[in-house]
Parts: structure tokens; sequence; C-alpha cells
């Protein structure tokens, strides 16, 4: 099948960015997104073109790393899908692709699709953990969990960090991300004891990093590769206030 | 050159606290004056970076990754082993020692793998007080499975995402302490040089793979955590980073590597679909427990796999092995899909794949049940394939998958450099000539968390007096140009071929003849191509831009530079192993049943080998291998 691309390329932090086009003829419907982003950047370089840049390591949507706007979408046309597990034959022969960056202020572009998300790593450093030494921890099994709640805690703490949320939301806003971890650890007793603190320095770092704040549209579920729920971000909230109220 | 590896004294149940009553320890006071560079923030990485971060220490970590949180074992599935016998049949330290020395075909070392067995308790205690979301029983308590190679109910999992979690509790354990301010964190940052001074490793060279610039690290000690080099096979189920670029320029500057050829082959991957193609995505083994693997008894059988009657399929791991049956090990579940699809039993569109079935589990057990278990794997495959597996068999493949091989250690996880160490996959370490499957998890937690602090400690005690190590000695640098001369070289080539030219090349020669099965034809074979495919590499290859500037490319081209030596060595190393074990078969020694052919008598020992330069053959300096509480055993899973 034949695709038309249209890719934003922009050769630093600093540098002004601009679409630009490109022709792919020869594109087969099983190879996955990214494959065809290898298979033009195969063919710029023998070109001595620079080959466009764009996040990726793991290829099978638990790292992270890849996301990229796809016609205007966090992700590309599917639901709960990373870049990487995107495949050709989500689209027609002849269709005009829009590829562009993850666009928030928090997230500056650092070359044509790549993006720092350092700002993610920041918000889990204000207080996204157990304060738990190596070698303090007491015998797994003498703090029960029930099931529902294991699996519970779990939901929220599958959220791989790629900032789809983020760049999906109209106010930029980084609630998913941080909800989730919050929420993770508030349901588990291991994490009971920080709580309140926790809630409070991570919204405070969130809004530190300049992103926006949330006003409820649920976007970010929809584009969460991991279903991310926004009973999160509700769970974030009530903890906040319950913090802010017995400070 | 005798390698001594430092096994403590006394009965093996005792070895691993007569080690830590008797190493050195360091003052708190004298802790922040010491410096330990850390590179790789897998679960050897961080969590070893945090626990010596957490003891006062001054850590400098390194990860190429854009997060710590994405290393790769942010992807292990399946689950992580412990001894817990949390469900009461039988399991103990000393069977887990026995099921991994078994599993390994007899070619670990004793005092190690008992560790390993040992530390795996205190392992679930810490992930559970970090947070990590193990499945739970409807009582309260963890629950657990089994895997692959033994007969207990071991396997402690985060539904299908345990690498994930356990990862996510080590990142957040470094991330704190980076928020601290005891640990400097530098993600982007590429290794491509170890600095050795008056013959201990003092220091690093990195390239920020932002910008392109370079930079020395001094420290008093050096920890590589840097994971497997499975991807030298271009295919495999490694992320399109990982690499063997620290380790072999750590190899060097004369840490010698052991066992590089011993590569584990999955034998649940998704199978290949064209020449695009960039990775083969695994389905973890943990599918095994309730998945049955056929293929049609009729070769070429045309009809779709749900047409096929029962008694036209060939269950052939259950038939080879009935006491396993699809919980064979993995070395025997990929030779035996190999064997199928060679004798031209494959399936699908490429004929390369067998079936794995789960009709019988969803009849027995219900969907909802199997959703539960493996839910998210079962919509991965969809994703991937656009094929429902809860309504038709999935198609599976064997694909590189783990390097049991890597840098030598000692029992103290030194390399032949002293006060480097290596951690993780990216050592040789416990696994033998087979890893079983949810060990490695394990290992690379017990590496980090549980033996480096003690290890690295007795090793800086002797440096207290040291002082601060001058990035700006001739040693740092004479590193830092050399580095900075590959990558020149790289980027001046302005040939007409892509490294991932070159790089798939490499891949299907080792798979072929340096992959499930060896023979001394096919080794020699492939030395002498790899040798011309390094020719024409540095003759042709296309590398835009310059080592100035933000280049994948040109990450990808020092890859595939060290992928070509590492490759030899690879070669060497099987060529020189004389009889069949574990992942290593080679065919001149098989049972008449096609059966591993082990050699104890020639073949106890691990091969470590040293670099003796780009156009010499590598040194062999082998590690014999006693066994004092194990007998060694035909490893039969019959
Ligand atoms: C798909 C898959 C599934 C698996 N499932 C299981 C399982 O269920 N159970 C199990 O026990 N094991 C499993 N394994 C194996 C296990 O995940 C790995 O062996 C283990 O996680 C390795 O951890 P590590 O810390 O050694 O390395 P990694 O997690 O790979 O980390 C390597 C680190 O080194 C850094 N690095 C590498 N090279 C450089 C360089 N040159 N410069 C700077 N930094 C560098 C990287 O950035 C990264 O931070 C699986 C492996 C794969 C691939
Ligand atoms: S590349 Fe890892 S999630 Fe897409």
């Amino acid at each position: 099948m034949k695709v038309f691309l249209k890719i934003w390329r922009q050769k630093d932090a600093k540098a002004e960015g601009k679409l630009v086009d490109y022709e792919m003829d020869d594109v087969i419907p099983h190879m996955s997104f990214l494959e065809m982003m290898d298979t033009l950047n195969e063919k710029l370089i023998v070109q001595g073109e620079h080959p466009v840049e764009f996040d990726h390591d793991c290829r099978e949507g638990i790292c992270g790393q890849c996301g990229v706007m796809i016609n205007g979408r966090a992700h590309g046309p599917l639901k709960n899908t990373t870049t990487c597990q995107l495949h050709m034959r989500s689209f027609k022969d002849g269709d005009t692709i829009y590829i562009e960056p993850f666009r928030a202020e928090a997230f500056p572009v650092k070359r044509d699709l790549k993006v720092d998300r350092s700002a993610f790593d920041r918000i889990i450093g204000a207080g996204g953990f157990v304060s738990v030494n190596t070698g303090q921890a007491p015998e797994a099994n003498s703090i029960p969990v029930t099931h529902e709640m294991a699996e519970s805690a779990f939901d929220s703490a599958a959220c791989i960090g790629c900032g789809a949320c983020v760049a999906t939301c109209k106010n930029s806003s980084a609630a998913l991300f941080t909800s989730a971890k919050i929420s993770h650890l508030v349901k588990l007793p291991q994490g009971k004891l920080e709580a309140r603190k926790r809630a409070l320095t991570m919204v405070a770092q969130m809004d530190r990093e300049n992103f926006g704040h949330c006003s409820n549209t649920e976007a970010c579920e929809v584009e969460c590769p991991q279903h991310i729920s926004v009973l999160n971000i509700a769970r974030m909230n009530w903890e906040f206030a319950k913090a802010k109220v017995l400070k | 050159m005798e390698l001594n590896a430092k096994i403590p004294p006394g009965p093996l149940k005792d070895k691993w606290s007569y080690y830590k009553d008797h190493a050195k320890l360091v003052n708190p006071a004298n802790r922040k004056k010491l410096e330990v560079i850390v590179v790789g923030t897998g679960l050897a990485g961080s969590s070893a970076a945090a626990s010596l971060a957490e003891m006062g220490y001054k850590v400098k970590s390194f990860c190429f990754q854009d997060s710590a949180r994405r290393a790769h074992s942010v992807a292990a599935q399946g689950g992580v082993n412990a001894a817990k016998n949390y469900k009461n049949d039988g399991d103990s330290v000393y069977r887990m020692f026995y099921d991994t020395i078994k599993g390994g075909d007899f070619r670990s070392r004793e005092a190690n793998v008992y560790r390993l067995a040992e530390c795996s308790l205190a392992l679930i205690d810490q992930a559970v007080a970090q947070g990590v979301p193990f499945g739970r029983e409807y009582g309260g308590y963890l629950n657990n499975r089994s895997f692959g190679g033994v007969q207990v109910s071991r396997t402690f999992y985060s539904r299908g995402q345990t690498g994930q979690q356990l990862l996510l509790g080590a990142y957040q354990a470094l991330i704190r302490q980076v928020a601290a301010k005891t640990v400097h964190l530098h993600t982007r940052h590429e290794m491509l040089e170890l600095v050795v001074v008056e013959g201990k490793a003092r220091g690093i060279i990195v390239r920020n793979l932002d910008t392109g610039e370079i930079e020395r690290h001094s420290a008093h000690a050096v920890i590589l955590a840097t994971g497997g080099f499975g991807k030298i096979y271009y295919l495999s189920t490694l992320a399109m980073g990982c690499n063997a670029s620290a380790i072999w320029r750590a190899h060097k500057k004369g840490a010698l590597m052991a066992s590089p050829s011993w590569t584990q082959i999955h034998p649940t991957s998704l199978p290949q679909s064209g020449g695009y193609q960039s990775k083969l995505t695994l389905m973890s083994e943990s599918l095994r427990n309730d998945g049955r693997i056929w293929v049609p008894l009729k070769k070429e059988d045309p009809r779709k796999p749900n047409d096929i009657p029962e008694q036209e399929r060939d269950y052939y791991l259950e038939r080879r092995y009935p006491a396993f049956g699809n919980l064979a090990p993995r070395d025997i579940s990929s030779r035996a899909a190999k064997e199928r699809i060679d004798a031209g039993f494959g399936i699908g569109a490429q004929k390369n794949a067998v079936y794995l079935d789960f009709s019988k589990a969803i009849r027995e057990q219900g969907k909802e049940k199997i959703k539960e278990k493996y839910g998210n794997l079962f919509s991965m495959y969809q994703k991937i394939t656009d094929i429902d597996a809860y309504a038709e068999p999935m198609m599976i493949s064997p694909a590189a998958h783990f390097s049991m091989g890597g840098l030598w250690v000692d029992y103290e996880l030194m390399t032949t450099v002293p006060g480097l160490f290596a951690l993780g996959e990216a050592n040789f370490a416990d696994h033998g000539a087979n890893r079983l499957g949810a060990n490695s998890l394990l290992q690379a937690c017990v590496d980090g968390y549980f033996v480096a602090p003690y290890t690295v400690s007795n090793y800086l005690a002797e440096e207290i007096k040291t002082g601060a190590i001058d990035a700006n000695r001739p040693e740092f640098i004479a590193a830092e140009n050399n580095a900075k001369e590959l990558l020149n070289r790289l980027a001046s080539i302005k040939g007409n071929k892509t490294a991932d030219y070159y790089h798939k090349k490499l891949g299907k020669l080792l798979y072929d003849h340096c992959g499930l099965s060896r023979n001394r034809e096919g080794l020699n074979y492939a030395i002498a191509e790899i040798k011309k495919l390094q020719e024409d590499f540095y003759a042709n290859l296309a590398v835009p831009g310059s080592a100035q500037e933000m280049n994948g490319e040109l990450e990808k081209a020092g890859r595939v530079a060290d992928y070509l030596e590492v490759a030899q060595l690879m070669c060497y190393d099987a060529l020189t192993r004389e009889e069949s074990c574990g992942a290593h078969f080679r065919e001149e020694h098989q049972t008449p049943e096609g059966e591993a052919l082990r050699n104890d008598e020639k073949f106890c020992f691990v091969s470590a080998w040293g670099w003796n330069g780009p156009d010499e053959e590598p040194l062999l300096v082998p590690e014999p291998l006693t066994f004092e509480n194990v007998n060694l055993t035909v490893r039969s899973y019959k």
C-alpha cells in the first residue's frame, strides 16, 4: 500500500520545526507503524539525509518510550494502544498521515519527534515511592492484602509513563499519571503511611513542572495504553483534599 | 592466568553467611567519600544504586533510555521465583538450588546458585514492602504459579507484567535517592569506555546522546549492570537498544567474557512474518501452564487448526517428555520445535511456527479464568497478529532471548579487573548453560539488593585512603580519545549501507550457525563470513550527520561494530566446546534419540575468554567447576 506522510522535523530544541512531506509506496499492512518509519529512515540514510529521530525501545508496549501524535491522536487511531503496537493495517492505501511529537509545555521537543519527559521522573521523586530501605522489609505474608485490592493497586500501577495522557489533554495536565501513582500506593497497606504527604508533594511538583490543570474531559483515559481509569484522578483529588484539611 | 572464584569455605548452606560475617565494612563516615558508578538502571542497576546510596555511598547512575524506568527489565512478563514454599508443595532453598543447577545442565557454580536460592526469600519481602502488587489469593496471601523446568509452584507474579512492577519498585527506590541527592542520575548517556588506572577500574567515558558531548566520570568502583545482548541476533525478544557495548569495551580493557555463546532461545515468541520485522514479541512462558503445544501430524496440512481433529495432532512435547510435557525447559522445548519445523511440520504462512492451544484449558476452567490469568497476553497477541487466541490457537516460534554468558565474575560478582563488578544479565553468573524461567528477574534483584552491598563494600574498604579520583589523568584522556576516534571513524565512512543492514546479516548468520544447534563446519563458516561482513562494514557503512549531535544512527553503528566482534567470540566459544549442554547443542554430540550429550570428563568447566586484539584468536582460560553437593546426572525430563 501507499501512504503520504507529513512528519514534524526539528533539528534541536531551539530550532524552528516544520512538517515535511514523504511518500512511502511499499508499505505492507502487517508492518508495525515503527517498522514503516524504519523503512523510511533506511531510505533517507542511503540518500545521506538525517533520518527521523523518534523514541522507542521495547517495541512491545511496555517501556513507555515510544509515543507520537498520529493524525492528531496520541499513539494513533487505536484505543489503548502504544505507537509501537500500532500496525499499518489500521490505515488505508492512499492515506495521508500526520506525525508529530507529543506536545506540552512540560515536554519540550529535543529533535524531530523526541521530547523531554523528565518531568515525570521528578514527579515520582517528589513522593511516588514507599520509604523503605533495602533490608528493612518484614516477611511478605505478614500483612495480608485482599485479592481485589491487590488487583486494583495493580490497575493503577500499570502506567508505563509514556505521556500520552498529557499529550492528549487540552490542558496538558499530568493528572492521570500522577494520580495513578498516588492511587497505586494508597491502596496498599505498605503505601498508606505516607499517603497524605505524598498527595501534597506530588501534586505540588506536578504544578511546578508547568502541567495544566485537569478539567475532567476524560480524554486521557481513552488514549492510555494501560487503560488507567480517570477514577484515579478522583481518588487523587480526595486524597489531596483530605491531606489539606487534616494538615 | 588462573581464575579464582573466591568461594567462601564451609558447607554450601553456610557459605553466604560466612561471607557476610567476614566481609570488610566501611564506616558510615567514610562512605560519603567513596564514589561508585553504576551503569544500567534495570533491576540489577537500580537496586544496586539505590541500596548503595541508602548505605551512604556517593552514586552516579547511567542509562541510555530517557528514563530509568524504561530499562528492559520492564518487559519481563511471567514472574519471579522464590523458595517461599507458600504452597506447601515441598519447596525449599535446597530444592530451588538443585532445580537451577540441573536446569543449567551442571555448568554453573554451586555456591553462587545456592546463594541465589537463599536470597530469593528476602527479595519477595523487599518487593512487597516497596508496594509491588503481586497476585494474591482471596484470603489475602501471596499467590504463585509453576513455570517451566520445575515441579513446584514458586513463581510470584504481577499479572503479566511482573518485570514492570518489580522494576517500578526498584526505580522508585532509585528516584527516591535521586531526590535525596545521594544518586546523580544520567539518563540518555551511553557508556563507551572503561577507564583503568594502575590496574583498577576507576571510571567510564560516556556520550550524552541528546547532545553528542563526551564526558569523563571517575569513581572508586564501577558496576556494570547493562543487561543482556541477545539483540545480537537482530530478531530477538530484547529491546532495540539492548547491547553488548558496555561489557565488550570492558572486555577489551581486561575483563574476561564467559560462555558468550550460551544464548537462550525462547520457545514461545511470535514468529517472524517478513524482512522488515524489527523484533519478535515474547509470549510469556507462563502460557505453557495452560496451553498445549502441537503441530499437525500431516506435513503441510492445509486445514485451519480448529478443523484438525485431535487424533491428527502431534503434541510433541507431551509425546517426547511425558513427565514435564508442555512445561519442559526452554532449551528442550525450543529444540523440539525446531526439530518439527525443520522436518517440514511447521505451520503459518512461513511454515516457521507451532501451535499453542488453549481450547482444553478454556473448556475446563472457563474463558473468564483464562482471561484473568493471561488477559493482557491475549490482547497483546491480538494487537500484533489480529487473531483472537480464545477462539483459535496462537502461533509461536523460538526467538533469541537471554544471554547466559557475559562478563566472568567471581563469587563477589567482581570481574577480572579489580574494582569492576558485573551484575544481572551482564554477568555469566548463575544460570549455567540454560536459565530457568523466572530466575533472572530474581538474579538481577539479588545481585543488586543483596550481594553488591556486601561485596562492593568489601572492596571499597581498601579504598578509604585513596581520595578523589582525578578525571584529568592521562588514562581518562586516552580512553576519551579512543572513544572519539571510533565515533568519528564510523561517522566518516559515508558509505551506502545502514547499520541495520549489517545487523540483520549478522543476526541471520548467528541464528543459522550459532543458534539452536551448531556444528563445526557451520561455526567455521560463520567466523569467516563475519570477518568479511566486518570488512564491508568499515568500508560501506552509512551514518548521516556527525558525532557532535543527537544521532541515533551513530548509536546503532557503534553497537553493531561491537556485535561484529562479539559474534566471532561466540563462534569460537561454541566451536571449542565439544559437547552439548543446555542451550549449547553441538550436532556432533547427541544421543541416537537426538538428546544432548554432555561430556563431564572434558568440559566440566566455564570457558572464560581474554581479548588478544582484533586479528588474533581469543585466549581461553577455563574455570573448572567442582560439584560437592550434587551428582552430575543426565538431565532428563522424560
Ligand atoms: C521479553 C522478556 C521477558 C522476560 N521475562 C522474564 C520473566 O518472566 N522472568 C524472569 O525472571 N526473567 C525474564 N526475562 C529476563 C529478565 O527480564 C532480564 O534478564 C533482567 O530483567 C535483566 O535485568 P538487568 O538489570 O540485568 O538488565 P536490563 O533491565 O536490561 O537493564 C540494562 C540497563 O543497562 C543500561 N545500558 C545498557 N547498555 C548501556 C550502555 N552502553 N551505556 C549506558 N547504559 C547502558 C540500559 O539503559 C538499562 O538501564 C525476560 C526478558 C525479556 C527480554
Ligand atoms: S517502544 Fe516501548 S512502549 Fe513502545
